[in-house]
């Protein structure tokens, strides 16, 4: 079978080019954001395509999965599901795998740079020192992370690559998650809020469902309190961005880190002036070596999947 | 005269005690250090310094000062009385301890007050740098997400080769934190310590043509003085990192600027420099580049955990009991 003809749509631009340009050479690659009208691409090609590969951005809703009649597999450059109509997947037979694993230490890494970012504030000394102020007299006492208690929410692959790190600079790890884990000697909290009224900095390492949306609240954010932190490396939908905003603006929340928003490239203008809040543009895995895994695995779902081979990753 | 001494009724039963700098604990402690002891303030007369101590500070037995006060020696000579000088520093540099262990003057410092804040400073620069942590927030809080898309992608953290320059307290706080990040740990230092397993590098170049980062956690004397120079960031490489949290002098900077100009070392995060407060220029223009104002220290905590060692080291000098934090002087000269 010459692989070439099969067609293979992908949702958007993903960084770093390798994994569209080797799309490309295996397949028929379509690329969806070059057609400003859908159903330009749609029309014509519908039948050809039989794979989709999506990522966090863009990935396989309702609406794209009824125009497709022969799609056989979607392809996730992430691990996160929350773009992908999995119940319709199901319904069709359509395949699904993603990529799990590969981000546990990029997104924990980055879990950890927000909270010294947001505590020692060294995005603000950065610039501090880059606008001469340095001349004029010290920066600012910050806040000192050691010592300071961590709740995670969710303790699967990610939130315990967090705990092992933030034990290491000497935090008490505490969490609250759907039950309680057996394996592990951190302290279990069976709600958001207590968990939220029982540590400083507040870690957001959950998947998004249906029922983590707005896990952050008004009434979490009141439990973290004018010297908590909150950081948020989930999804943008876990937070009530409006009530953090108010929050963070009111000075009821202490600071926050965040790397996610509700409705990303958009994030909240508010918050740009704050010192004690650093934003980041969805760089959980940002890192070359571990898209360049992502893409890898992508590419070989789909090339197991096409000689009929069982799939590396399946979304079970 | 009033004006010299804080106003106090009781004054004449505080024990005296000069202040050079002042040490940052000022900013927070001073009155609650002007309760505790009469404190000869320099900065707030009219007349020059060596003046002011020759008319007010020749009964002095005790000097509390910062670690930027680089006349201390000249200022010394000066006071014959001096017993005892505190200072609000790990760092000794500024301290002719020679000097002071002829004159029978003792010295105690901060030692471990700041070892964490600092280790935790040091790996911060360290994760900023590498995954350009400043920078993307810059870029989206100038409103280029929307404009620009996707930020360049950085480089993972874990499985780095990272060489620890010193491994001291500072250092083994670092290389703690840094394994659990899953980096790869050396480390340079005056002797290997038989309590790590971590390899020993007795070269600091052949340390940084081993490691992927530097980081450096050593005391600045004589031996270290300008020891990341030109050999050692070649070695480093053009995907090399370096991080310093320590002294300025340590590297030379001249070299390290030029280095990154022409991209021959990949980035750096810098809490330190050799003529603080200033900042060489040609560094500002660089995106791979982290700045921090000589901050590892400054956080609440560790200000008030240092106020509570000066004061103890204080108390026990006037109370002819032993310092809590003395310099052990063989432990620093050799």
């Amino acid at each position: 079978m010459d692989s070439n003809s099969i067609g293979v749509l992908m949702t958007c631009p993903m960084s770093p080019p390798y994994l569209e340009q080797e799309l490309d050479r295996r397949y028929r690659l379509l690329r969806f954001w070059k057609f400003p009208q859908k159903s330009e691409l749609l029309k014509p090609h519908s039948q050809e395509i039989r794979a989709v590969v999506g990522n966090a951005t863009i990935g396989a809703n309702a609406e794209l999965i009824d125009a497709l009649p022969k799609l056989e597999i979607v392809s996730s450059y992430s691990v996160g599901l929350d773009k992908i109509d999995l119940a319709k997947c199901k319904e069709r037979g359509i395949k699904v795998t993603y990529t799990p694993d590969l981000i546990t230490d990029d997104a924990a890494d980055l879990g950890i740079a927000l909270i010294l970012a947001v505590l020692r504030k060294i995005c603000g000394c950065d610039l501090f020192v880059r606008r001469g102020l340095w001349k004029n007299g010290d920066f600012q006492l910050t806040s000192k992370f050691t010592g300071k208690s961590v709740g995670i929410i969710g303790l699967g692959r990610i939130g315990t690559a967090i705990a092992k790190r933030a034990e290491a600079f000497d935090c008490p790890i505490s969490y609250y998650s759907r039950s309680e884990k057996a394996d592990t000697n951190y302290k279990y909290y069976p709600s958001v809020i207590d968990l939220a009224s029982n540590c400083q900095i507040l870690v957001v390492a959950c998947s998004l469902t249906p029922e983590t949306r707005h896990i952050i609240n008004r009434e979490v954010i009141d439990a973290l309190g004018p010297k908590g932190v909150l950081i948020n490396i989930g999804r943008g939908p876990h937070v009530d961005e409006a009530e953090l905003v108010s929050a963070l603006v009111e000075g009821r929340l202490g600071g926050a880190g965040l790397d996610v928003f509700e409705n990303e490239p958009e994030a909240p203008e508010e918050l740009f002036g704050l010192d004690n809040v650093v934003l980041l543009p969805h760089v959980g895995s940002g890192t070359i070596e571990t898209r360049t895994a992502m893409a890898d695995l992508v590419l070989g779902n789909l090339e197991a999947h096409f000689l009929n081979k069982p799939l590396l990753t399946p979304v079970v | 005269m009033a004006q010299i001494h804080t106003n106090q009724t009781l004054s004449v039963n505080l024990p005296e005690v000069l202040v050079l700098g002042p040490p940052s604990i000022f900013r927070i402690y001073e009155k609650h250090l002007s309760q505790k002891f009469m404190l000869l303030k320099p900065w707030e007369s009219p007349i020059p310094l060596e003046e002011f101590l020759s008319i007010h500070a020749q009964n002095t037995t005790a000097v509390l000062t910062s670690s930027v006060v680089a006349y201390l020696s000249s200022a010394l000579r000066l006071l014959p009385s001096v017993r005892l000088v505190v200072t609000s520093s790990v760092g000794l540099d500024h301290i002719d301890l020679k000097e002071c262990r002829r004159r029978g003057i003792s010295v105690a410092y901060a030692p471990s007050v700041f070892s964490a804040d600092v280790a935790n400073l040091a790996v911060g620069l360290w994760v900023d740098v590498l995954r350009k942590i400043s920078a993307a927030n810059c870029f989206l809080k100038t409103g280029l997400w929307p404009v620009k898309g996707d930020y360049p992608l950085a480089t993972k953290l874990g499985g780095k080769r990272v060489g620890i320059i010193g491994l001291g307290r500072i250092g083994r706080e670092v290389a703690k934190r840094l394994e659990a990040f899953g980096s790869k740990i050396s480390y340079q230092s005056r002797e290997k310590k038989p309590s790590v397993s971590y390899p020993f590098y007795t070269d600091v170049c052949e340390l940084a043509s081993n490691s992927d980062v530097l980081i450096i956690c050593c005391a600045l004397n004589d031996q270290t003085y300008h020891l990341i120079n030109r050999e050692v960031l070649q070695a480093l490489g053009r995907q090399g990192v370096i991080i310093n949290a320590a002294r300025g002098a340590i590297i030379d900077e001249k070299a390290l600027v030029q280095f990154l100009q022409e991209g021959k070392i990949a980035g750096a995060g810098l809490d330190v420099f050799e003529h603080e407060p200033n900042v060489p220029e040609e560094l500002l223009e660089l995106d791979n580049v982290v700045f921090s104002p000589h901050s590892a220290v400054f956080t609440e905590e560790s200000c008030k955990d240092l106020y509570d060692l000066v004061v103890g080291n204080l108390k026990a000098f006037f109370s002819n009991k032993p310092l809590l934090s003395p310099v052990q002087f063989d432990d620093f000269m050799r």
